[in-house]
């Protein structure tokens, strides 16, 4: 491993913000990188954060990914699915999430492709989606930011509700920040629009432009912060000592 | 008394049309030799209500399905399900597509009796569009929300896979999450366990068994002892999935005659034989997620 952090690295701290400030809530990052950025939230910004093992079990330092000894977990408390939708219901969550399509009002998708009654891709099936989306704040994390990702007009199927519906939301409906293999966004623009915060090393915004089926705002086109020395050694020694997360990106 | 079923006990209490609950999520703690015995019967036309993963795609292959009622279809480590989307990209199935809550909420009001239960779960997503049977409600309070309301998913049938039972119907669940079962036995007018074991009521572990007793013996209309009966899904503490057998089971969407061969035509103990054994089953080790 070069000293120099990889693409993955730089997404993981970029998305570990979502959580600043978050206080005492259950953090959920769905996949491996927002897994790994959700455990070192905890670790940097805000250990007043709940994360499970990835199962049914609270435990008070995130579970490394890969083989580890479950015995060495700390268990502190009890979340199976019945108290994880209690807890979302409430709204104490923040879930980062990774949907196969998104638009511009941030509707997400990860039910089905093309035309509902005969999909062309039947993906997994609405999940949660709906009731994360109107129960409490989400941010999402793209490893292939593309016009088939960020789809112009609206995603095929809406799983998680969208900007145009918050009012729906009793004031719950947030998408705090956007991660891809491009930059870091937010949904802050003039009447949410979707905007730029920052660019990954080696991407232009001409890139982003391209790659996504809708307009964007460009609030920055400064560079995104790279990881800190502390933050690395976080990932490489305690969170993924096994270098899983650089297959994402097959570095 | 003493409800100790065979297989084909239960499968002749089931009829065509039926809506059936299947307890377990994804690929954990499914009632699998339960499913195969529906695919081996003439029973068809079935409305299933399920946190899917291969019971789905096992019946979806068969075509026993009619109608799904689903928050999503997974087998875990294989996130999509082959052979339920096949059936959804070939429009064999009508599909009644919630969110993983609502679907919880739809068995409690079926639990309590309640035509409906409310929630915003569903407003602002396609959910709604793709279901417009499913009404609405105004708060009667100052607050006047319109709500979502959950219609009851009532079960003429539940089919759970538990850990321990006794001969009246007491089981335990003892893997760490009971998932939604509990409200699965509470939906449905007769619920149909398989067990791993069969024991007296006075090897259920006394006090701190009854912990694991996830229902009363009230709501069971049937055992059937089913040793390695969640195969190929997990059954925590017993054994983990067979992730092997289930990337077989996922190729064959391909050619299903094969696997339908090997596997589907067997008893429960023969089939028990044909993945390696009930020794080799246990010894799976639990996923790490």
């Amino acid at each position: 491993m070069t000293n120099s952090p990889s693409l993955s690295e730089i997404c993981i701290s970029s998305a570990s913000k979502a959580w600043e400030g978050d206080g005492e809530i259950l953090a959920t990052g769905i996949g491996l990188i927002p897994r790994i950025a959700a455990g070192l939230a905890k670790l940097t910004l805000n250990q007043d954060l709940m994360m499970t093992d990835g199962e049914t079990y609270l435990i008070s330092q995130p579970a490394p990914m890969g083989k580890r000894d479950s015995s060495q977990d700390q268990i502190e408390g009890y979340m199976n699915y019945s108290r994880v939708f209690e807890n979302l219901w409430g709204g104490k969550r923040h879930a980062m999430v990774t949907p196969t399509q998104i638009d511009s009002f941030g509707q997400t998708n990860i039910s089905a492709i093309g035309e509902y009654t005969s999909p062309k891709v039947q993906l997994l099936g609405v999940r949660g989606f709906p009731g994360n989306s109107i129960n409490h704040k989400n941010s999402i994390f793209i490893p292939n930011h593309s016009v088939k990702t960020f789809v112009e007009g609206e995603v095929d199927m809406v799983s998680g509700m969208g900007y145009k519906n918050k009012d729906l939301s009793n004031g719950k409906f947030e998408i705090k920040l956007v991660v891809t293999n491009l930059g870091v966004f937010d949904f802050n623009g003039k009447d949410n629009t979707f905007q730029l915060l920052s660019l990954h090393p080696g991407v232009s915004t001409d890139d982003v432009i391209e790659n996504t089926g809708f307009q964007v705002s460009i609030k920055s086109d400064s560079t995104t912060p790279m990881p800190s020395s502390e933050e690395l050694a976080l990932i490489r020694e305690v969170l993924d000592p096994q270098n899983i997360r650089n297959s994402i990106f097959g570095e | 008394m003493n409800k100790v079923l065979a297989h084909s006990d239960v499968i002749d209490q089931l009829s065509n049309n039926m809506t059936i609950g299947i307890g377990g999520w994804g690929a954990r703690r499914k009632p699998m030799s339960l499913v195969r015995a529906i695919c081996q019967s003439e029973l068809k036309d079935l409305t299933v209500v399920s946190y899917g993963g291969p019971d789905v795609g096992l019946l979806c292959a068969h075509k026993k399905v009619k109608k799904l009622i689903f928050g999503f279809v997974s087998l875990d480590m294989i996130p999509l399900e082959a052979h339920f989307r096949q059936a959804r990209q070939n429009n064999e199935i009508e599909v009644m597509e919630l969110d993983e809550g609502m679907v919880q909420w739809g068995l409690r009001a079926a639990a309590m009796n309640l035509p409906f239960l409310p929630t915003r779960v569903g407003l602002g997503t396609d959910v709604l569009k793709n279901s417009p049977d499913i009404e609405f409600v105004t708060s009667p309070y100052a607050d006047k929300e319109k709500l979502v309301a959950m219609p009851a998913l009532k079960l003429d049938a539940a089919l759970l896979h538990v850990n321990k039972s006794d001969e009246k119907g007491n089981t335990q669940i003892i893997g760490p999450d009971p998932f939604f079962d509990e409200l699965f036995a509470r939906a449905a007018d007769k619920t149909y366990v398989s067990s791993e074991e069969v024991l007296s009521t006075k090897d259920l572990g006394g006090k701190q068994g009854a912990i694991f007793n996830r229902f009363e013996r009230s709501l069971v209309a049937g055992v059937v002892h089913s040793p390695c009966g969640a195969h190929p899904t997990s059954c925590a503490p017993n054994y983990g999935f067979d992730l092997g057998h289930l990337k077989e089971y996922s190729a064959a969407a391909k050619s299903f005659e094969d696997y339908r061969s090997k596997y589907l035509n067997l008893t429960p103990e023969e089939y028990i034989d044909s993945v390696g054994g009930s020794e080799v089953i246990q010894n799976i080790p639990l996923p790490q997620f």
